[in-house]
């Protein structure tokens, strides 16, 4: 069976504004195998994003090979479900209608769209919001709206940007076990993106470590935490604590690295 | 936030309400007297200036500092309003002049605005119609539009056609530079969002692109509908046989101050009323937007 996702030496160039060339990623192979939870974790600027963008088709890589299911990702893939970093719920539509986008863009007709997209509401515990603007929700609330947007398409591929890095400490823990419980009820591989190496061992099966800019994978660490985890309790696990101290060593110098770098381009 | 300062903050609520002397609901009942005083305070200094302005006028006018020939006087407006009003005014009922400029107003408004929106979202969907055409908009911008006014008084007649291509001109440009700009500055995150939703291009322009711009392009339509009364009354000066412009044109042929004042008068009546209409528009169609927390609105 091939692989959920596929990166072989995958490089991403940007053109800066000034019209230098930025190398965002160098070099880089990942693969992720249906059903698996992974998290990606790396000092900040060195192209976490980068990969998801090019994963989702959003971006075409400058070299190398992406594959989705054994497809070369050409445009944006079927398939593919995405929570960004930032808010990016439609603010002139309700709650429902932010959920029922997706089936509706893929031509699913209103009612049905609308009877799916309550049900995912439910699912995600905001039953009785259904006619809300994104405004007149917490911040918790939005991720979940995003949640279920991304999940109704039923996304063999779910990829995630850093999506609870703005929520406070309780309702992070609490969208997390969340997150895996809808996770499990899927089959769908995640690829989560986080600068919180808690967060990502606590989460995942398996921990990329990303080196500072330009990017490339420096090391993958399989995480063998027994499921269904609470987030909230697993760190407290030692077999957690070891796992810590292992990534830790390898991200610590990336993480100066990066630190090394920003500290002389701000002076 | 940790248990013991959410203990200590509950602890100290309890005692703000329970405090001898100073309920909640006495709190809640004062806020709401404060704030009925402030609104009949703010009334009354209304009036004041109305009074003073009108007031002074009418009072320079009668002693002689103000020369009435030149300035009128608030009594003859007043005056000059209600014979309109009651007879008629030499170009008919004034109700046929009011709805005149009205139609012309709304006309040459509707005119430019969806023009304006369709080629604000057109050239910000398509950079290369944008840059090509870009600096012939831009210079076509900068002439004094009014003067067009002449050139759709001979091209198009007399009638009210050349009072809303006028006043359709005027309109256009506001309209569309707001739905151009509106138009670039949709979140990226917010396209990209949409595309990997499923929605094609035809689903981009009208589910994410057009109620993103929309903000804007309503904001705009505030300073337009002003624009488009400006179009039509100056449309009516270039020549017409009807309307509040008319009106006023032919007040000062006859050295008739107060008519020019009264003419005026009317058109800040329908502006405003306008400008209410507007405002409830904005308001339906903007619903999703967090309400603004002022109370002033000038």
């Amino acid at each position: 069976m091939a692989p959920a996702i596929e990166l072989r030496g995958v490089t991403k160039r940007f053109l800066t504004p000034s019209g230098a060339v930025f190398t965002a990623l160098r070099d880089l192979d990942m693969t992720i195998q249906p059903g698996e939870f992974c998290a990606v974790v790396g000092p900040t600027g060195c192209g976490k994003s980068t990969t998801l963008g090019l994963i989702s088709g959003l971006e075409p890589a400058s070299e190398g090979e992406v594959e989705v299911f054994g497809q070369p990702v050409n445009g944006i893939a079927d398939g593919i479900g995405y929570v960004f970093q930032a808010d990016a719920l439609f603010p002139w539509k309700t709650v429902l209608e932010n959920v029922a986008a997706g089936p509706r863009y893929r031509g699913t007709s209103h009612r049905d769209a609308r009877d799916k997209a309550r049900e995912w509401i439910a699912r995600v515990g905001l039953a009785g919001f259904e006619d809300r603007y994104p405004y007149q929700l917490s911040g918790g609330m939005r991720k979940r709206v995003a949640l279920a947007q991304s999940l109704i398409n039923g996304p063999r591929i779910l990829l995630m940007d850093e999506p609870f890095s703005a929520l406070d400490v309780q309702t992070r823990a609490l969208m997390e076990n969340e997150l895996l419980g809808l996770w499990s009820a899927s089959s769908a591989s995640v690829v989560f993106v986080t600068h919180d190496l808690e967060e990502a061992i606590s989460l995942s099966d398996r921990v990329f470590v990303i080196t500072a800019g330009p990017g490339t994978v420096k090391s993958n660490y399989k995480v063998d935490l027994p499921r269904p985890r609470n987030v909230a309790e697993i760190r407290f696990n030692p077999r957690f604590v070891e796992i810590y101290e292992e990534i830790w060593k390898d991200l610590k110098d990336e993480v100066l690295v990066s630190y090394e770098r920003q500290k002389r381009g701000a002076a | 936030m940790s248990v013991r300062s959410a203990a200590r903050l509950s602890v100290s609520a309890e005692a703000e309400i329970s405090r001898p002397g100073r309920p909640l609901a006495d709190l809640a009942a004062r806020r709401r007297r404060d704030a009925r005083r402030r609104q009949v305070t703010v009334l009354g200094l209304r009036l004041l200036v109305a009074v003073v302005v009108l007031g002074g006028w009418e009072l320079g006018a009668r002693v002689g500092v103000i020369d009435k020939f030149f300035w009128s006087q608030p009594a003859d407006i007043v005056a000059k309003l209600w014979a309109w009003i009651t007879q008629g005014t030499d170009l008919g009922p004034l109700w046929d002049q009011v709805l005149t400029t009205m139609e012309e107003t709304v006309g040459g408004f509707f005119v430019g605005a969806i023009l304006g929106v369709v080629f604000g979202v057109v050239l910000g969907r398509n950079r290369l119609l944008a840059d090509v055409l870009g600096p012939y908009i831009k210079g076509a911008n900068a002439i004094p539009r009014v003067v067009v006014g002449a050139l759709f008084a001979i091209s198009l007649g007399l009638d009210i056609r050349s009072k809303i291509a006028t006043a359709g001109v005027l309109v256009f440009f506001v309209v569309f530079f707001n739905a151009f700009q509106g138009v670039r500055e949709v979140d990226r995150n917010l396209i990209a969002n949409a595309r990997i939703l499923g929605a094609d291009n035809r689903r981009l322009t009208t589910e994410i692109i057009i109620p993103s711009a929309l903000s804007w392009i309503v904001a705009s339509l505030h300073t337009s509908f002003g624009l488009a009364l400006v179009g039509a009354v100056v449309g009516e000066l270039f020549g017409a046989t009807a309307g509040v412009g008319e009106l006023i044109y032919a007040a000062k042929n006859n050295f008739d101050a107060a008519g020019v004042f009264a003419g005026m008068a009317l058109l800040a009546a329908m502006a405003l009323v306008a400008e209410a209409l507007i405002t409830a528009l904005e308001n339906r169609l903007i619903k999703w937007r967090p309400p603004v927390a002022t109370e002033t609105r000038i």
